[in-house]
Parts: structure tokens; sequence; C-alpha cells
């Protein structure tokens, strides 16, 4: 059997101003391919307005093991969410 | 359904005193709507199921190219020959989308297409079934996206993450599908006689085989209780095939056209419509590779990968030049 | 017709005729290529070269008046009556010959097009201002996938090599200009297709090279598609699929 095009992960700016957002994954042999066809498979519908690729090997991710660790600390800055804080309805929307 | 018949561990849903421990957390997860993802701990019985839906699924999408397909050069109009253009192209990317979410569960594209190729896996009946007449996209449109919709909408909910999110996409991009199959339902049916009796031909052909895509009643099946239980099966196939009778009905009504089915009677106590079952025993010959094109469609995925065998290996060994070239620089 | 008009209606059926037929021939992979992200790659080819054909046979249907139609002119008119050029009538071939046939072909696009956004002719500009930026991605991609199966492998090579002998003969039509393209010169609509040979040869002969691939020596170009004299004895059987409900089925809506 032949060998299969590496995967790659794919990640676009929908729009101006916004960061670029994981959108799916597809197989191409090099990097340029696989940026066309990111433009071919995930801007079908005027989606974005660029492309990120990076092979889906070269992605280091945290182990699911380490949820509690690496992620439960935040939970406690409750303040970073804007719905802590309680605002007057008389200020307007904020 | 574009999967039909998956086989879970065969064993009914485990109860929770047989469980591990960690299986009593992974459904503990589950029951809390919690998505499952890749890296995350999950019974053996739970990768292996989903990749025989996911696969099933996705290739139920790239055979579902070819009848389809079939049309795309004979299309009436320029735009009728867009649309399903656009439409055809659609399923190649829900194929992806969904081989990219198998994939997640550690097998690649390569060996999934290599069972399809064999016929060890399967793929959804409904495209062992011919495009005939130009009606017949109309009720692919119409019926199958329509049945297809009827599973895919409660899927986004599905306890696997990128299974969840390819459904959330699918279901995005499918919007247009089946209104676009009904819109030349309604040219046909308001056309010329020759028209009229195009889309009658298609739904005397079609409406049964779309009720076998929800796959025979699972009241009683061990693989579907399991499945439930996982939430990667939302709903039982007779559910969804009698919500798709109650949304159908009204529509052929509309459009003038009799649904095949001389018990079909309005049942006021379940406020649902009673309606024939499709024959069973022509269905499990369709999965057997007994269907009017089951050797076609199979032929059609091997020619196409056989012959693309040496473009992946062209290109590939020209990316592998240039990135040793690089290296040496 | 007053002459004129007959010329501009024969120079927009021109373009509209080579984006038709190349769009069908492109379309009949669907469902067929070698992978699915070619599969989805070259359903996108098709759907912008039918979307320039409506717009081009559109306007070339306007000028001929009689209320008659895009559609009109795709499904309802012979052999004779075409005007695209023969490349884009060839069969598909394999997958190489078919990704060759739309690199030479973009190349003459991505060329033309640009200048077309200057024509006299608003309409005509418009269109092409929209046609040329789908062509500018279709030229980089065809030229990218003919580099990479030209250099790839022994096998891909050689296909390739053999994509290009058997085209080459038909890239000359191309240039081949006549009375309606000195028409359109002197009406500053479009420019004369062979003052555009260098720059193509220029570019094919820098991506060919690139791919390892030898043009053929000879430029003999075969000749009668953009006049209509003498179609390949495909473009016949193309249209009876193409055309055949509007054919079978006349007067009806679909």
């Amino acid at each position: 059997m032949s060998k299969e095009w590496p995967l790659w992960e794919i990640f676009i700016r929908g729009q101006h101003g916004l960061s670029h957002r994981h959108v799916g994954s597809l197989h191409a042999p090099d990097a340029e391919m696989a940026i066309k066809n990111a433009r071919d498979v995930y801007t079908r519908r005027n989606e974005g307005v660029s492309i990120w690729v990076v092979e889906a090997n070269n992605i280091a991710a945290s182990s699911p093991s380490a949820k509690g660790p690496l992620y439960e600390p935040s939970e406690s800055k409750i303040y970073r969410h804007p719905t802590f804080f309680d605002i007057p309805d008389e200020v307007g929307h904020m | 359904m574009y999967a039909q018949m998956v086989q879970s561990t065969g064993q009914g849903a485990k109860s929770r005193e047989d469980m591990s421990p960690e299986e009593r957390a992974f459904q503990d997860r589950i029951d809390a709507d919690q998505k499952i993802e890749p890296r995350d701990w999950m019974p053996d019985g739970y990768r292996k199921t989903l990749i025989r839906q996911i696969g099933q699924h996705a290739h139920s999408e790239i055979v579902g190219q070819l009848p389809e397909g079939n049309w795309i050069t004979r299309a009436p109009t320029l735009e009728r020959k867009m649309i399903l253009l656009a439409k055809v192209q659609d399923e190649a990317g829900h194929g992806l989308y969904l081989y990219a979410a198998a994939e997640t569960l550690g097998i690649s594209r390569d060996e999934l297409t290599e069972q399809l190729l064999s016929g060890r896996m399967k793929y959804s009946s409904i495209f062992n079934y011919p495009t005939l007449n130009w009606a017949d996209i109309g009720a692919v449109g119409w019926l199958v996206d329509g049945a297809a919709i009827m599973n895919q909408v409660p899927l986004q909910r599905t306890s696997y993450g990128p299974y969840s999110r390819a459904m959330v996409r699918i279901c995005k991009e499918e919007s247009f599908h089946q209104r676009q199959g009904y819109d030349i339902m309604m040219k046909m049916a308001q056309g010329t006689v020759a028209q009229k009796k195009m889309a009658q031909d298609a739904l005397n052909r079609l409406w049964y085989p779309s009720l076998m895509m929800f796959g025979p009643s699972d009241a009683d099946s061990v693989h579907s209780a399991q499945s439930m239980a996982w939430k990667i099966k939302i709903n039982s196939n007779d559910e969804l095939r009698q919500k798709f009778v109650d949304q159908t009905v009204p529509q052929a009504k509309y459009l003038g056209l009799t649904i095949p089915d001389d018990n079909l009677v309005w049942n006021e106590d379940k406020g649902g419509w009673d309606y024939s079952d499709p024959d069973w025993s022509e269905f499990f010959d369709v999965l057997k590779g007994n269907g009017p094109c089951n050797t076609e469609r199979l032929e059609a995925r091997n020619k196409a990968w056989d012959d693309g065998a040496w473009v992946r290996d062209g290109l590939m060994a020209h990316a592998q030049k240039k990135r040793a070239a690089a290296a040496a620089e | 017709m007053a002459a004129d008009r007959e010329m501009l209606f024969q120079f927009l059926l021109r373009m509209g005729d080579n984006s038709l037929i190349l769009g069908h021939r492109v379309s009949e992979w669907c469902g067929h290529a070698p992978v699915l992200e070619e599969d989805i790659a070259l359903a996108n080819t098709a759907l912008d070269l039918i979307g320039q054909t409506q717009f081009w046979l559109g306007y070339a249907a306007e000028v001929q008046g009689d209320n008659k139609t895009a559609d009109d002119l795709a499904f309802l008119r012979d052999v004779w009556d075409f005007r695209n050029i023969l490349l884009v009538e060839l069969p598909n071939g394999d997958f190489g010959q078919t990704l060759m046939r739309q690199f030479l072909f973009d190349a003459f696009q991505s060329i033309l097009l640009p200048r077309l956004t200057k024509s006299s002719d608003s309409q005509i500009a418009a269109i092409a201002e929209k046609a040329n930026k789908e062509v500018a991605y279709h030229v980089e991609r065809s030229a990218d996938t003919v580099v990479g199966l030209g250099d790839g492998t022994e096998e891909s090579h050689a296909r390739m090599q053999a994509a290009l002998d058997r085209l080459w003969p038909y890239v000359g039509e191309m240039f081949a200009s006549d009375d309606v393209d000195s028409a359109m010169v002197a009406a500053g609509i479009a420019p004369d297709p062979a003052t555009l040979r260098a720059e193509y040869d220029a570019l094919v002969g820098q991506v060919l090279t690139e791919a390892t691939l030898s043009i053929p020596d000879s430029d003999f170009a075969h000749k009668g598609g953009r006049t209509g004299k003498t179609h390949t004895e495909h473009l016949g059987h193309l249209l009876t699929q193409m055309q055949w409900l509007q054919r079978a089925y006349p007067g009806a809506t679909w």
C-alpha cells in the first residue's frame, strides 16, 4: 500500500481582528498543498481570510490526566469572568 | 441512516455494578453531558463502536457522491448543474470531516478506505439504488437528505467531541441540501405531464429505500442500548422513522404526489401517520451486496482509488524531494 | 445583427464556450478523483468555470437579443455553433492529462483576463475582474500539481510527459487570431491573442522546466474550435449528454 499523505490541522482566521481557530483536518503532501487544500475544503463558503496549517504530528498537547492541575487554578479566579461583577442596570450595557 | 445497524459490544449497556471505576467515571461524564476528547480515557468498546459508526457514516458520504454525481453532466440548466456540483462536493467534504473525526480514534483514513473498498465496512443501503431520471435528484435531496438530517441534528449532541463538532459543521452546510431537492420536486410536480411523471416515478422508487435508511426496529437491540447509553446514538430507529414519515406526508401532498403506500392513514391516538414497513428482506439483500447498484458503486470507488495511486505517490515523492533539498541547504 | 455586434457576439461565445466546456469536463471528475482533497478542489474549479460561463454566455445572449438566455446558448446550440478551443473539449484522460490541460488553459486565462479588466466594454471588464481572481488561484494550483507530478515518481513523470505531448498540439489555437480578434482590438475590447504568446511561453516554460518536462519540438497546432469550422468528434458526445434533457423535453422549466 502506498504511503498516506500526512495529516494537517487547519486553523482559520474568519474575520479581520479575530484569532485563528481550529476548523478541522485534512491530508496533504506538504505545507503548501495543505494550505491550498484548506482553501478548497474549509473556505468553500468564504469562511476565512487567513489560513495556518500545522502537521498533526508536530502538535504537542497537554495530557488529559493533567486536567486538574492545569485548569483548576483558573477556575478559582472567577473575577476573570465578566459575570462576576454586578453592574447596576442604570449603567447600561457593558 | 447513514450508519445502519452498527455493532456495539453486543452485550447491552453495562450496569454500574459491572463497571470498573474508570468505566464508572467515564459513564458519569457522559451522563453529565461532558464531551469525551481524543486523549481522554475511554472503554475499548466505545472506541471500536465509534470507529465503526463514524467510518460507516463517512463511507456513506463518499459513496453517496455517486448516485447524484450520475446527473451532474446531464443537469438541465447551468444553475442546476452548479447547485448539484456544489452539493456533491459538500458530500466529499462531509466524508472528509468524518474521516478526520475517526482518525482521532487511532485509525488512518487509508485503513478505513481499504475496509470500504474490500467490502468489510458498509455504507448506507440507500446509495445502492439507482438515480434514473432527473426528479431522482430532487427526491434524493428531499427524502434522503431529509432522512439524514433527522439523524444528524441530534448527533450534534453526541458524546464524542470530534464527532459532535463534525456533525455541527455538516448540519450547517447541509441545510441547503434538502431545500434544493424539494425545489426541484416543486418544479417537476408543477411542470409538464412528463415532468410530473418523473417526479411520481422517483417517489415510487425511493420511498421505501428512504424508510430503510433508519434501519430495522432496534427496540430490542443490545447494540443500540449500549450506543444510547454512551450517547453515540440519540434516538431509536422507529422514533426517527415516524418523525420522518410525519414530516414528509404533508410535503408530498403539497406537491400533489402520492406516497406509494395504501396503508398510510392518520392515527389520531399517536398523533402520527400509520405506514407500511419496507420489505426488510430487500434491505438485508442490499446489505449483503445484492442491491441494484452495489457492484457499480464499489467498482467506481475502487477504480478511483487504484487509478489515483500514482497521483498520490507522485505528489508525495515530490514533497519529500523538496524537503530533502531544503534540509541539505 | 450588425457586423460589430456579430463580432462581439462571437468573442463572447469564445469566452463562454471555453469555460462551459472545460467546466463540464472537469465536473466529470466529481466523485472519482485520486483523493478527497483533489475531488473537492476540482469541483471548485468546475464551479468557478460554470459560474464564469453564466456571465459570458449571459452577456452573449443579451447581445444576440431575441430574449435568449445563457441556458439557451448552452443547451440548444449544435456543435458547429460552439466556439471553444479544441483543447477544452478533449476527453479528460487520466488525472495527469486533466491537470495538464487545466494548466495550459489557466496559464492563458491568467494572461488574458488581466487585460480584459481594462476592456472598453464595461460589462466585459466587470466579468474579467471577477474571473481573474478565480483564475489566479486556478493557475497557482494547477501549476503546483503539474510540477509535483512531473517531478514526482518515475511513473508520474512519464504520465505527465505523455500528457504534455498529447496536448501540446492544441496550444497554438489559443493564439490563432482572426477577424473577430481584429475587430475586438479595434474597438479596444480585447487584445489580439497572438500578442500574448511570448508571455505565455515564458510562464509555461518556467513551470514545465520546474516540472522537469520537455516541451515538444513541433509547434504544429490543430485548429477549428474557436472558428467553429472543425471541432473534434468528442464535442458532439459531450453535448449529447449535456443537452439531453433540454432536447428531449423542449419547453419544460427545470
